[in-house]
């Protein structure tokens, strides 16, 4: 079986202006959402008390949600959580109260309202920890775009370690703005899926970079456009299966891993959709636009007396 | 050229067997157990209580299928639920003869089914985490302030009886914050209290500050001085919570360090939480009373009369009862350390560091009351059993107080943990709290195992229809991956959590792009022409770098995880780091060696099968 029969290099950098500008409205459109709505940050990172109940039959949002209130609680959201019998609700910080008495004083309302209804679980962070979260996360952020870049700087050259960069973080801001516009939750586990998408998809510009050193070798007469449309059109099948084999993974976590899973597996979704459409033509576009070439990757690899090497000459 | 050498065979057969042992574990799965374990500091378990134990089940006709002896606990495994229950309130009479007053811990817990052979090896399966077991989790931040102004306090006491031995007269001592102020007239007592806070007090660093003819000594603890003070407020927190927690009858309670200034309890099973957080924010259990000696009193000591009015009756721990008046004079509040030593005619004896309010109490108490008895009572489950009830020889000031008399070292060393045991160094706070259900626990296992089942299902069926026997060979890898994973995991005793479960399942969709790209390579090289031994040479060969790249692109991102990660977060980032490094080793070598062994002896090899190898200038053939 083979999906993909291309006879000849597809002429993507031709369309290359078209899009960025695609990317750019895209990205623009993630940054507003981001700005306008915000994120739905999880209590991880808020700080707060999140309770759980289970309901043996299908549960009555709207009689929860007046328990709620009567306790003076405004606006705590209060959702279905998996399935219909099952009930989340947030509770924010409140000054004077530990939140085990927030949880039990909740729960017992609830119960006296239905004494079917169980406790399934509950969560409480305390404001310094959410504090703490967020910084530890952007230091996680930084962190992993310097090792990359500083990687990248060194196996190819900065254009590489620039472009891969950036195409990625697009990806990134992307995801966090699809997460603003449906207002999904935000927590520690969407961060940690965000941070893997970012580790996985610079995979896919790196392959695409390392096809073009190795192309820059072998054809030695074609200009640079050409040889970034044939390293992605050579490298496209795989680009497709191996995306392909990793979205199965995540969909299958999406399909049975339970609203626990859920946003976890979203994220991954979106950054793997995006991540194959940034390495293919935001990466190597932005490799073009800064101007790679070959001469920037070959003095590294013409090691004297390689025979392997293209480049080195005829021997007389 | 596609042969491995023996040795590198021999390296995978022996990853193969490692893997298969340390992940077989896994597969048994847990059976009902009973653990017995002390409830109290003084109380041990050795082989005779497990002697005990067995006797007790035997007696009782109740079959255990293993009963083992741990460092801290007896365990006895049962093959159901049943008999589980029926051994617990057994074992629970019989070693808790006064249900008042439990000596032991018996509760209900599960063990890994793990066959004895296996356990040979130290194979044992993964830990699950409490989002898989249900249980609650607590992290507290403990106040280190208030550990280093008590530490000042007893400095502060210290240094006032030191400058009254030494005859050196001072215009007044006093705490603010963490430095002690002292105060000195002239220039011979601040010469003779230079040299004696250098000779007795080297913790402090001595800042002087003239103030016309007086000169002030401000007295701070030096850095090292007071991280020494934060790692024993923490050590003794840690004691005080296991101790409290032995009375929640958890049968694996987790009671851990986490950075500078935090404690992370975790108790896999409770249920209650209003209960655990009740018993672990508890203060002062210790309280100081004087034994009522009127003559009722020694008559109801005796037992021949009744408690009289305005006093309660305690046991002591040698069975004797002790008759206290009500009054409660100091609490374990004021109690900073208890340490056991020796006394002057090195006997062995138990010394008590009181904070200023208490010693200040302390002196007025001893000089009121010389000739009389005191009782130290430790109050555990709000029942009151008194530690020691010394008879006041003297005066004591200056909040060092020594109890000695009658007592073997052992005693001693008992009794300064239970006083230690009664009181926190330091204040605690409820900063992060999670209670999660056993039923939800349950789900948490079944969903995370599904979708890495079904993931793994339909990857393996699509790489065999689209590579063929390279397909087949690319599975075999991913499942050998998964084992070494979960081998890698168990031999670690790594806790085992739902995104640690989403881990492994993006390892494995990540794992098999290093075979993609292999395969895809050699039919590239294929494609163009090269004989079938030299393609899946070159592919491996090119493969490689790209590989290794890529792999080292996401171990960037798992290790900054790592790093800044906590709770959940780890958890996901140590699978996902280690499913990379096997993933490198599967994919690549192992997978090697399987096409090696499959095509490698075979000299005049026509075709491999990898699929459809299409070329675009001639008509679609076929490689198989």
């Amino acid at each position: 079986m083979e999906f993909f029969r291309i006879r000849r290099d597809i002429p993507f950098m031709k369309h290359a202006l078209v899009l960025n500008a695609v990317s750019f409205i895209t990205f623009i459109l993630a940054v507003f959402f981001l700005v306008t709505r915000g994120l739905n940050l999880s209590v991880e990172f808020t700080g707060g008390t999140v309770v759980e109940v289970a309901y043996e039959q299908p549960a009555d949002l709207e009689s929860v949600r007046k328990v709620v209130e009567s306790l003076g609680y405004t606006e705590v959201p209060v959702q279905n959580f998996g399935s219909s019998r099952d009930v989340l609700l947030r509770l924010p910080v409140q000054q004077g109260k530990t939140s085990g008495e927030q949880s039990e004083q909740l729960f017992a309302a609830l119960k006296a309202q239905n004494p079917t209804v169980t406790l399934s679980r509950t969560e409480f962070v305390g404001p310094q920890v959410g504090q703490e979260l967020f910084e530890h996360g952007l230091k996680a952020l930084g962190l992993v775009i310097l090792g990359i870049v500083v990687y990248l700087a060194v196996r190819f050259e900065w254009k590489y370690a620039v472009s891969a960069i950036i195409a990625n973080l697009h990806d990134v801001v992307i995801i966090l703005g699809f997460f603003a516009f449906f207002q999904w939750e935000f927590s520690l586990a969407v961060l940690a899926a965000v941070l893997a998408v970012l580790g996985y998809s610079v995979n896919e510009s790196v392959v695409i970079f390392d096809r073009i050193r190795e192309s820059f070798r072998r054809y030695r007469k074609k200009t640079t456009v050409e040889i970034i449309d044939n390293a992605i059109t050579s490298t496209i099948s795989r680009t497709i299966i191996t995306h392909g084999s990793t979205q199965i993974m995540v969909l299958s976590m999406l399909l049975f891993g339970g609203p626990t899973l859920h946003y976890f597996a979203m994220a991954l979704t979106i950054g793997i959709c995006f991540g194959i459409y940034s390495s293919v033509f935001v990466a190597a576009a932005m490799a073009m636009w800064l101007g790679i070439k070959r001469e920037d990757l070959i003095k590294s690899g013409a090691k004297a007396g390689d025979p392997d090497d293209p480049n080195a000459g005829a021997v007389v | 050229m596609n042969r491995y050498p023996l040795w590198k065979y021999a390296i995978i057969v022996i990853a193969l067997l490692v893997g298969a042992i340390y992940s077989l574990p896994n597969l048994f799965g847990e059976a009902p157990a009973v653990q017995v374990s002390p409830a109290r500091a003084t109380v041990r378990v050795d082989a005779g209580t497990m002697a005990r134990v067995e006797e007790v089940l035997k007696s009782q006709g109740l079959a255990a299928a293993q009963v083992q002896l741990d460092a801290t606990s007896i365990k006895a495994r049962f093959d159901d639920t049943d008999t589980q229950i029926k051994a617990r309130d057994a074992l629970d009479k019989a070693f808790n003869a006064n249900p008042a007053e439990p000596s032991h811990v018996v509760a209900l817990n599960l063990l890994p089914r793990t066959p004895a052979w296996l356990t040979a090896f130290g194979a044992s399966p993964m830990y699950l985490g409490l989002d898989l077991r249900g249980g609650v989790h607590f992290m507290l931040q403990v106040d280190m302030a208030a550990a280093l102004q008590r530490r000042a306090d007893v400095l502060a006491t210290d240094l006032r009886t030191a400058l009254r031995e030494k005859g050196i007269r001072h215009g007044g001592i006093s705490r603010n914050g963490q430095v002690i102020e002292l105060r000195l007239r002239d220039q011979a007592s601040r010469n003779a209290a230079v040299d004696l806070l250098r000779a007795q007090f080297p913790d402090l660093l001595v800042t002087e500050t003239p103030e016309g003819t007086d000169t002030r000594l401000s007295l701070a603890l030096r850095p090292e001085a007071a991280r020494a003070v934060q790692d024993q407020s923490l050590k003794q927190n840690i004691t005080t919570l296991h101790n409290r927690i032995n009375e929640l009858g958890v049968a694996e309670p987790v009671i851990q360090q986490q950075g500078a200034d935090r404690i992370v309890v975790q108790l896999p099973g409770v249920q209650d939480t209003a209960k655990a957080k009740d018993i672990l924010g508890r203060t002062a259990t210790l309280e100081l009373r004087l034994v009522d000696e009127s003559t009722e009193g020694l008559a109801a000591e005796r037992g021949t009369g009744p408690v009289p009015f305005g006093a309660e009756s305690y046991p002591e721990r040698g069975g004797r009862t002790v008759i206290v008046k009500r009054e409660v004079l100091l609490t374990g509040e004021n109690l900073t350390d208890a340490q056991a030593g020796f006394d002057d005619t090195h006997q062995p004896a138990v010394h008590l560091t009181l904070d200023a309010k208490g010693s200040r109490i302390f002196r007025d108490i001893t000089r009121e009351n010389i000739g009389k008895r005191m009782a130290i009572i430790l109050f555990e489950k709000g029942k009151g059993e008194v530690v020691t009830a010394p008879v006041i020889r003297s005066e004591i000031g200056g909040g060092r107080v020594q109890i000695s008399g009658a007592m073997s070292s052992v005693e001693a060393n008992d009794t300064a943990l239970l006083l230690r045991a009664g009181s926190l160094a330091a204040p605690m706070e409820i900063i992060e709290e999670r209670t999660i259900g056993p039923s939800l626990g349950a789900e948490n296992i079944q969903k995370g195992f599904h979708s890495v089942l079904w993931g793994f299902l339909v990857i393996v069926a699509f790489m065999c229809v689209y590579y063929m026997m390279f397909g087949v060979f690319s599975s075999i890898a991913l499942a050998f991956n998964l084992v070494l994973l979960v081998s890698v995991l168990s031999m670690l005793q790594a806790t085992l959590t739902l995104p640690g479960i989403a881990a492994m399942a993006l390892a494995l969709g990540m794992a098999i792009d290093s075979n993609v790209l292999i395969n895809e390579r050699v039919r590239e090289e294929l494609r163009r022409g090269a004989s079938p031994q030299m393609a899946i040479n070159a592919g491996y060969e090119h493969a490689w770098g790209t590989i290794l790249d890529s792999n080292i692109t996401s171990l960037i991102a798992g290790i900054a995880l790592l790093i800044f990660g906590s709770g959940p977060v780890r958890g996901f980032a140590v699978v996902h780091c280690l499913g990379i490094v096997t993933s490198m080793f599967s994919s690549v070598f192992f997978s090697r060696a399987l096409v090696n062994l499959w095509y490698g002896r075979r000299k005049k090899l026509k075709t491999v099968s990898i699929g459809t190898v299409w070329r675009a200038d001639a008509p679609s053939t076929k490689a198989d």
